[in-house]
């Protein structure tokens, strides 16, 4: 519909939809997340408080977000977490590229980081001569398929266990084929156990990163993330700058919601909070911590006070489970890597509502994500807005590629949509006409030949409200 | 005696005629006098929705305009009274005329919620005995804020058994300009939609939202489904009043 659309998402989720095994992996492990967080809150009003709570801890930081993130630098610096600052994806990767040749490190074992994928940091570390290995479960089943996360806290839940079955015994040396969960399982951990201990650097993302006391939380079920940032010599955390939060007492809710939202568990399994590297009397953790903070965009959303409620996102992915949208077509129809509604809303704010105007109107904007929303972002609002965005820009906006989603043939329909319908004599007479000749339409005129492909003609009734109104002769005012 | 202003939808005008008038009656029934002033036309969302919000106020003015005295104003659909009620004052924040628009978009309410809230109506139902099927659209319950008005009405029906829908509150794939924007996952939405609701064994699918029952009605339809949809003014009505 676009002539700047570089991508389609309206393509590939075509393509997604006829994929029955893909659509079926997705349902269950949507319906099975579902329920669970469903469980997690028995009480509607237990749950919208600690909504509240949550959605004021996070504006509130954002609204000191340059002093909370100074301070953050402060404390970081005082635990000896070194913090280092890039506005781009680039800069971001230079910067680590750095760090490791410093060391001269050849292999990085990795946490999970969605930080670095929009970084795309392990194919500019493979370019370098530096070998990354995702030591999250679902990140290391994807990376073996050279695949994207098509979830971003459930990276592999495009796969099912016969999928994975076969890519284990294909893929890992001396592998038999097995379907038992419990014996894949053991496979990755034995390949992984030995990289943990082998790699000269890990990575890792940023839950939340406390600015009052410089502590890095992690929040992860494996021990691959404890394993990362603890076995090999030096550490690097990745985070967005939008991570920050003032204190440790505002974690407590923050966690307490992002484990219940995302996999439904009260508690995940582990819980790292990281303050500093290898203390003088301590006999592990790692020499050296640094703290990478990336912008990419962030602070251009932060700048807007509607759009900055983007960057309120604890990534808990409840915002996909719950999409009816996501759940048919899965992430990687999305060709971002933020999938889901909050990649709908985040993705065309950092590469251009121009160029993802595929995304922007990818929804049929029925709400079920903010409804979840553990952080109430509002998600269809903003998806309005930055429908407008891409067509008109508003006075002041900050948007990248505002105005640039706009063509000739939309701005025509709309011009003509509302010459009518401004007009009750003009509206009438279509509507007459509708009545009397709608059914002649045929099933290939435009835009009518999208709605056929799976549905009837919808037919007008042969008598509109008004005119019946208007036969009773009842008084109209 | 209480008046109101009624506002039929462009979608109500064109393909639920009947649910308007059937509307109507409910209110007449319950002691209203039912205003109805020419010159509707639509309430304008598709424009709001797809960011052409020039037009849709140019649209949204002329229909504010009708609707002068201070009386509530009733609508047989959640999504149009969404827009309306929360989504104008939204359209016209900064303009000349926004504070008449707030004031307008106070006195909106969708029908079910207004036979509930306001007027407490009784029904008695005079029908056969009936399975039906629920739909709870998206827009009246997540945008409007209805809470279960559609449903109690129905529980007042004696011979009424609804069995829900597995997936009562997922998107049926309308979503305006969705259904043509993205015609294959709007399909495969709706698809899903009429197959939960032909499980439930109902023979009836109702909903607030004449928009629902234009996809899923033409999904059921492409796929030869016995099952109908139905406006729930229009089936209230049908069932409590003696012919």
């Amino acid at each position: 519909m676009h002539a700047e659309t570089e991508v389609s998402f309206r393509d590939a989720a075509a393509k997604a939809l006829l994929d029955p095994q893909l659509r079926a992996n997705f349902r269950r492990a949507m319906d099975g997340l579902i329920s669970k967080r469903k469980a997690q809150f028995p009480d509607p009003a237990d749950l919208q408080d600690l909504r509240a709570l949550s959605t004021a801890i996070r504006s509130r930081s954002l609204l000191n977000l340059p002093a909370l993130l100074e301070r953050l630098e402060a404390s970081c610096a005082q635990n000896g977490i070194q913090v280092h600052w890039a506005e781009t994806c680039e800069q971001a990767n230079q910067l680590i590229l750095g760090l490791l040749q410093a060391k001269g490190a050849k292999t990085l074992v990795k946490g999970k980081s969605m930080v670095s994928e929009e970084m795309h940091l392990n194919a500019f570390l493979e370019e370098h001569g530096i070998e990354a290995l995702e030591s999250d479960l679902g990140e290391y089943i994807i990376q073996l398929d050279d695949e994207t996360p098509s979830h971003i806290i459930m990276p592999a839940i495009h796969k099912n266990k016969d999928q994975i079955a076969r890519q284990f015994s294909q893929k890992i040396k001396d592998a038999k084929y097995t379907e038992d969960v419990d014996e894949l399982t053991a496979m990755a951990r034995k390949v992984l156990r030995q990289k943990f201990l082998d790699a000269d650097a890990g990575l890792s993302g940023v839950n939340f990163a406390v600015a009052e006391t410089g502590t890095l939380c992690l929040v992860e079920n494996e021990g691959n993330g404890r394993m990362s940032t603890h076995v090999p010599p030096l550490h690097i955390a990745v985070m967005g700058l939008e991570k920050v939060v003032a204190n440790l007492e505002e974690v407590a809710p923050l966690y307490a919601i992002l484990t219940r939202s995302a996999t439904g568990q009260a508690v995940s399994t582990y819980f790292n909070l990281i303050t500093g590297p290898r203390g003088e009397d301590e006999k592990d953790g790692p020499q050296e911590v640094h703290l990478v903070i990336l912008d990419n965009g962030r602070s251009r959303i932060y700048a807007d006070p509607q759009l900055r409620a983007t960057l309120r996102c604890i990534r808990c992915g409840a915002c996909m489970n719950h999409c009816p949208v996501y759940t048919r077509v899965g992430g990687h129809a999305y060709e971002a890597v933020y999938p889901g509604p909050i990649g709908k809303i985040l993705t065309p704010q950092v590469e251009g509502v121009g160029t993802r105007h595929d995304l922007i109107h990818g929804s049929s904007l029925c709400g079920a994500c903010a409804e979840v929303c553990p952080v109430e972002i509002p998600i269809p609002e903003i998806l309005i807005r930055l429908r407008r965005e891409a067509t008109h820009a508003d006075a002041g906006s900050q948007v990248l590629g505002r105005g640039t989603g706009r063509t000739a043939s939309e701005d025509w329909a709309w011009r003509l949509w509302a010459a009518v319908l401004k007009r009750p004599a003009v509206y009438r007479l279509s509507a007459w006409f509708a009545t009397r000749f709608g059914w002649a339409l045929p099933a290939g005129a435009p835009l009518l030949k999208h709605w056929t492909r799976s549905r009837t003609k919808p037919v007008p009734a042969r008598r509109s409200l008004t005119e019946r109104m208007r036969a009773e002769g009842g008084r109209h005012d | 005696m209480q008046e109101v202003y009624f506002y039929g939808t462009c979608l109500v005008d064109l393909f639920f005629p009947e649910a308007g008038m059937a509307g109507i009656q409910l209110l007449r029934r319950a002691g209203v006098k039912v205003l109805f002033p020419e010159g509707q036309t639509c309430c304008g969302q598709p424009a709001f929705n797809c960011g052409y919000w020039e037009e849709a106020r140019e649209v949204a003015r002329t229909q504010v305009a009708l609707f002068p005295r201070n009386l509530p104003v009733i609508l047989p659909s959640g999504s149009c009274a969404g827009m309306m009620k929360h989504h104008y004052p939204e359209l016209f924040h900064g303009q000349p005329d926004e504070a008449e628009v707030r004031a307008f978009s106070a006195r909106v309410y969708e029908l079910t919620q207004f036979l509930v809230a306001v007027l407490g109506v009784k029904l008695t139902d005079l029908g056969e005995p009936v399975k039906v099927t629920w739909h709870s659209s998206c827009h009246a319950v997540r945008d409007l804020g209805l809470k279960g008005e559609p449903q109690s009405l129905l529980a007042q029906l004696a011979h009424v058994e609804l069995t829900p829908l597995a997936r009562e509150s997922e998107c049926c794939g309308f979503g305006g300009t969705f259904s043509v924007r993205q015609p294959e996952i709007s399909g495969a939405m709706a698809c899903d939609k009429a197959a939960d609701a032909e499980a439930t064994g109902a023979t009836v699918l109702l909903s607030t939202d004449g928009g629902c029952l234009l996809n899923v009605n033409g999904t059921l339809e492409a796929k030869q489904s016995p099952l109908r949809v139905q406006h729930i003014a229009e089936f209230l009505w049908e069932r409590t009043h003696a012919r």
